[in-house]
């Protein structure tokens, strides 16, 4: 038996293309975390004009289908306006990378999250979405089932670390069951923040840790 | 394997040392009788011969009986018959064992297995070495407790248990003391004249022998129901027809394995833990911090900031072959249990990876290993998402 990664994936693997930070970013968007072993960060220059993806680049902590993914998602959006990127999908990465093992789905999946949530958070920030609905609890608790509990490795709404959302004149409160001073309080509210900020009638976010 | 590759993956199987095959070489061509009783025909007599002389090698490396000494097909099948053999001899008496939390699955497999009997295990939490409690070792026997089981050297982390403190623990308790020392024979020392254990797990493949054979010490007078029923062989612990040429291999590699080579590996560990946690930022050991109590070929770290799957492919393209406690690298896509029940976070047993040295090593190669492992480093954490804690 040999490795299960086409010659495609280790490519992408061993030399990635795309990789790194992009300094203010027009869009940027973070799925996974360090607890599930996967996590990537993706960033977007949008040419506000023309909506077309002009740079657009990624760094990643996981494995070699979410290194070979962000890698090759990267590539197929670079160019496209916001409308064409946001119909690539896992299968357009899979099969661009020559296949990749089915038990990897949920590594390979995340730099197209990161791909679709960068995009929806430019949409939201640039006064582009269809239908402007208002921010409410559930849109919220939806955003932040996305938020990984470093404790647990699962997220902090079915964790119940989340204790309680309330949103209220364009000002979102969420209250975390961790001592502001935990080790992993600092990163919890970043990602918090980081996932409810872009959200075109929040003004504000607040994070409270509850517990002592 | 391609003879390029460095290999350092010896705690899950070791090379065969050519010698062994040698010696193991006639009992397939020449004397492929059945081991039998002395009043057989002559091949089968010359196949007893070897197999009871295998066995002797093994019981004076051991300072144990020659009866004492029952093969089996290898470390996972020796630790089953142990508990379930003990088990049954207990049932309807004693119910309740006791096992560290990070023991082999062929240990806690057997105890959820029991458990599905009626029996209950009490699973002992290990501290951030992977040492287990001896007071709650203490306090979590009580009246119906008949075993308490818990390896030597851990497979994964290389922490060594304190036997001699555990096995007085257990005679003062009056209750039996089964260790798994699959990782750990022939490395380490285990006098069992001396050491209060009752059962021990053996392996051979671990040390250079065939896969497939291994065997159990039971001390004399041990209650223990053999689990396997057909014939009377092994004592009448285990049936089967005697696997000859692989219980001859084991006694050779037993014979091989001496101190001088410990003495190698102690010195290519010590040199690997000293190039990763020194060359290379960001590095830490799990296990335990005195290399002097982990088993001599175990290293084991974090790289952080990095997930270990892709460290060991990329050590895998450049012809170093390891493994990592990475859910992604697990079947199971969780990470390591025995990195979690030493309260490690996810992330830390994401990053982590084991390299377990043998005799055919070379302290070049762990030279290699290092510079290799400081590009790897180097190169994933450029293109990772996280930050050194506090920069
Ligand atoms: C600690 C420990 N116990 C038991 C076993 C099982 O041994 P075997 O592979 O001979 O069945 C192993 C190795 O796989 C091990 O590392």
């Amino acid at each position: 038996m040999s490795l299960p990664y086409t010659k495609k994936v280790l490519d992408h693997f061993m030399h990635p293309h795309n990789v790194g930070k992009i300094e203010n970013p027009d869009a940027s968007a973070t799925e996974g975390s360090p607890a599930c072993g996967d996590m990537v960060k993706l960033y977007l220059k949008v040419n506000e004009k023309t909506q077309i993806i002009e740079d657009i680049k990624f760094e990643s902590y996981g494995c070699a289908s979410n290194i070979a993914t962000g890698s090759i998602i990267t590539d197929l959006a670079r160019g496209k306006t916001l409308e064409e990127a946001k119909t690539l999908n896992w299968k357009s990465a899979a099969d661009a990378l020559g296949g990749l093992p089915a038990v990897k789905v949920h590594c390979a999946v995340l730099a197209v999250d990161a791909l679709r949530t960068a995009i929806e958070n430019y949409e939201h920030q640039h006064g582009l979405l269809k239908e402007k609905t208002p921010t409410t609890r559930t849109v919220v608790l939806r955003r932040l089932s996305k938020v990984i509990n470093p404790l647990a490795g699962l997220d902090v709404v079915k964790t119940k670390l989340v204790k309680k959302v309330e949103v209220e004149n364009h000002k979102v409160t969420v209250y975390v069951e961790l001592p502001s001073d935990h080790q992993f309080a600092n990163n919890v509210r970043n990602e918090i923040e980081e996932r409810i900020e872009p959200l075109w009638d929040v003004n504000q976010v607040k994070v409270i840790f509850t517990k002592q | 394997m391609e003879s390029s590759m460095i290999y350092l993956d010896n705690a899950a199987s070791t090379r065969v040392d050519p010698r062994v095959v040698e010696a193991m070489l006639p009992y397939f061509h020449d004397y492929y009788a059945v081991a039998s009783s002395e009043f057989s025909h002559s091949p089968g007599l010359k196949a007893r011969e070897a197999l009871d002389h295998a066995r002797n090698t093994i019981a004076r490396r051991l300072k144990a009986r020659d009866e004492e000494i029952v093969f089996t097909s290898g470390g996972t099948e020796s630790n089953n018959l142990a508990l379930k053999g003990a088990a049954q001899s207990f049932q309807g008496k004693r119910n309740h064992l006791i096992c560290s939390s990070i023991e082999h699955n062929s240990v806690t497999h057997s105890c959820k297995w029991l458990e599905s009997l009626g029996f209950h295990t009490t699973y002992l939490s290990v501290d951030q070495e992977g040492f287990v409690d001896l007071n709650q070792l203490e306090d979590s026997i009580d009246e119906n407790t008949f075993l308490v089981s818990i390896q030597h050297g851990n497979q994964e982390v290389g922490t060594l248990q304190n036997l001699e403190a555990i096995g007085k623990i257990c005679r003062s308790k009056e209750v039996l003391f089964h260790t798994d020392a699959s990782q750990s024979f022939t490395f380490l020392e285990l006098d069992l004249s001396r050491l209060p254990a009752d059962l021990v797990t053996l392996s051979a493949h671990k040390i250079h022998g065939p896969r497939g054979v291994g065997a159990l010490y039971v001390r004399q007078g041990t209650p223990i129901k053999k689990q396997l029923h057909g014939g009377y062989s092994e004592f009448d612990l285990r049936p089967g027809t005697e696997n000859v040429a692989g219980a001859v291999g084991f006694g050779k590699a037993v014979e091989l394995s001496t101190s001088e080579h410990v003495k190698r590996i102690r010195m290519m560990q010590s040199r690997l833990a000293d190039g990763l946690t020194h060359d290379i930022d960001d590095v830490v050991l799990n296990g335990s911090q005195d290399l002097n109590k982990r088993l001599p070929g175990n290293i084991n770290v974090s790289f952080n900031r990095i997930e270990g799957e892709s460290v060991v492919l990329h050590l895998d393209m450049r012809q170093i072959a390891v493994i990592t406690g990475s859910a992604c690298f697990s079947r199971s896509l969780e990470p390591s249990y025995v990195m979690m029940a030493m309260g490690f976070s996810h992330e830390r047993a994401h990053g982590s990876i084991r390299f377990t040295i043998s005799r055919f090593n070379t302290p070049e190669e762990m030279n290699r290993v290092v510079e290799t492992c400081r590009e790897i480093a180097r190169s994933l954490r450029s293109i990772s998402p996280l930050h050194k804690q506090g920069v």
